[in-house]
């Protein structure tokens, strides 16, 4: 589903150039779920942010499905992201004076969606995350836990085949970062493909291929045999 | 997006900081109320002037004794060295084509005395013709009666200060009061037009123009009207008079023609030009409001940089950033813009209350002048900011980051 050729990024930190991502090939089929693990600096936010069409590469090509998106311009990719991808932040990124269900429908209120289409959907979502009851708060009145229910809700929200997750779990405390690894995982079980940015190593050795980075080069892939 | 969506979002926007949209449309209601109050009052001015002065209606045509140029030097003393307009130059006037009517005038100082006292006063001798130019009716009792010009009948019509001058609140029809050395009979009352800024008849005792002739002495009239029976007539009519009267006038040319409008003109012109420069210069706070409200767009952006990095994570374009913040700008105008209108048409409605014989009214070009520019300044200044925002590079944004 996705492919990345040869993809190189050059950030300019101070004086020194530093490459965010060297050369990086990289394939993932539909339906994987992948952890991305390294020491900060080694280039995985970036390739995050490569994969969801946040940054543009260098050089270098990226197949999102059978679109060649590392030639679209700004417009596409937009586009792109609203459709196939979700992201989760490591800050959330709820929208404040938005309550969890305004914030939740924000994808399809951007391409205009009718209300009463947006209505059921984002209820069935509520019902699933078991955040009826929350619906109208805005996020400041939510727990830590239920902010990044209502971002992962706002991410799937326009059943995209792609969800990014950077440190899903890093503000979280043990319990509310289980019950969040564990939404996800569930997602992925759906189909929905998973990348997952972190320094847990608890947390990425749950997935089924890890990808170690360091200095914007892939280290090593490793699958488990199993499913 | 859609548009119910879009308002609703920004207005979420303008009520969550609610001080500050407070104070932007503040200024823009200022700006726009300035704009509406200036024009109004030049617009109130320009029309009380024009009303005042248009009491003959614009199909007189004034006759003054004399050959006066617009142009060069100081126009010769009345009178001199010209022949009188006479009664006999009315009547042959009257009968010209296209004349419908005549009306004579004769202007003097007298002592009238009545009831025991004693003023000096206006006296105006005329004929019924005047009345029904000047769209003058009496309060009590008639006007002059319809005379031939030449009758010196004695009658006369009071102007409403006069009466209460002269005779408190004693009813006066059929008295008797005296101008000069003749006497003459109370046959009418002006109705009170207010202040009048043309002739003021209201301070004026108004007799048969034969009257007034034996009165002052005088074959010599002051003004002719003419009035036309069409409006279309003026023109051709001019050289006509001038003809007929050069004719009886033994070959001289001694009289000037003045129509209404050319009077008018002068002052609608000037007044007009008033009212546009008050206009321009209220304007000018509309432009400070335009900054105001750059100001306030480019806070705006900077502090929700993190939320243009997530709009755009979840797709939305480019164009769409742009928009939503130039929509926030023009529904903060388009408010401010309103309530603008309605404190300053408030204010009018306020003065014209408190002073009801001047007329307020906003000329239309204000109105949608002070709203396109209120829209057009807050686009303009909005533009760059919302452009900014617009191009942020999402990643860049997520972290808070506005400069690149």
């Amino acid at each position: 589903m996705i492919r990345l050729e040869q993809l190189c990024k050059r950030y300019q930190l101070g004086d020194e150039p530093v490459m965010a991502l060297d050369h990086v090939d990289l394939g993932i089929d539909a339906g994987e779920y992948l952890s991305v693990m390294g020491p900060s600096g080694s280039g995985k936010s970036t390739l995050l942010n490569m994969l969801g069409l946040l940054d543009t590469p260098d050089s270098g090509r990226y197949w999102l499905g059978d679109t060649e998106v590392s030639a679209l311009g700004e417009e596409a990719r937009a586009a792109q992201r609203n459709r196939q991808i979700g992201f989760v932040f490591q800050a959330y990124h709820l929208i404040d004076r938005l309550s969890a269900r305004e914030n939740i429908e924000l994808p399809l209120v951007l391409t205009g969606t009718a209300p009463e289409q947006r209505r059921p959907r984002v209820n069935d979502l509520l019902q699933r995350l078991g955040l009826e009851r929350h619906a109208d708060h805005l996020p400041n009145q939510l727990s830590g836990g239920q902010r990044q229910r209502v971002a992962i809700a706002r991410a799937v929200i326009r059943k995209p085949a792609l969800l990014l997750a950077d440190e899903p779990t890093g503000n979280l405390d043990s319990h509310s970062g289980q019950d969040v690894i564990e939404l996800l995982e569930e997602l992925n079980d759906e189909g929905i493909t998973l990348v997952m940015v972190t320094h847990d190593p608890n947390m990425g050795q749950r997935a089924r291929r890890r990808l170690w980075m360091q200095d914007g080069q892939l280290l090593k892939d490793e699958r488990d045999a199993q499913p | 997006m859609r548009s119910p969506d879009l308002l609703r979002f920004n207005l979420r926007l303008l009520t969550g900081q609610w001080f500050r949209s407070l104070m932007t449309l503040l200024a823009t209601a200022v700006g726009v109320a300035a704009v509406l109050l200036l024009t109004g009052m030049g617009e109130g001015a320009r029309r009380f002037v024009l009303e005042e002065f248009n009491l003959l209606g614009n199909d007189v045509l004034i006759i003054l004794p004399g050959r006066k140029e617009t142009t060069g030097g100081i126009p010769p003393l009345t009178g001199e060295g010209t022949r009188d307009l006479t009664l006999g130059d009315a009547e042959a006037l009257l009968r010209l084509p296209g004349v419908r009517t005549v009306a004579p005038l004769i202007v003097g100082l007298a002592q009238v005395e009545a009831n025991g006292r004693n003023r000096e006063l206006v006296v105006v001798g005329t004929s019924r013709e005047l009345f029904n130019m000047r769209q003058l009716q009496a309060a009590q009792g008639q006007v002059l009666p319809d005379l031939p010009l030449d009758r010196a009948e004695a009658v006369c019509v009071i102007g409403h200060a006069v009466r209460g001058m002269l005779y408190d609140q004693q009813p006066v029809l059929g008295r008797w009061l005296r101008t000069g050395d003749r006497r003459c009979r109370v046959i009418g009352v002006l109705e009170d037009r207010g202040v009048s800024l043309g002739t003021d008849l209201s301070e004026s005792v108004i007799i048969p123009v034969a009257s007034a002739q034996q009165l002052f002495n005088t074959q010599g009239l002051f003004r002719l009207f003419v009035q036309v029976q069409h409006l279309e007539l003026i023109e051709p009519l001019k050289p006509a008079i001038l003809d007929l009267i050069q004719q009886r006038h033994q070959g001289e040319r001694d009289i000037t023609l003045i129509t209404q409008d050319s009077l008018l003109g002068v002052f609608d012109d000037v007044l007009q030009l008033l009212t546009l420069a008050v206009g321009a210069i209220a304007a000018i706070s509309l432009i400070v409001a335009g900054i105001l409200i750059m100001n306030i767009t480019l806070i705006s952006v900077s502090q929700r940089t993190a939320e243009i990095g997530l709009l755009k994570a979840l797709g939305a374009s480019e164009r769409q950033v742009h928009r939503l913040f130039l929509s926030e700008a023009l529904m903060m105008t388009l408010i401010g813009a309103a309530l603008g209108i309605l404190i300053g048409y408030g204010l009018l409605w306020g003065g014209h209350w408190l002073w009801p014989q001047f007329p307020v009214s906003v000329p239309l070009w204000a109105l949608l002048g002070a709203v396109l520019l209120a829209v057009g300044v807050a686009l303009i200044f909005a533009w760059l900011p919302a452009r900014k925002a617009a191009r942020l590079p999402p990643v860049l944004a997520l972290k808070g980051i506005t400069h690149a």
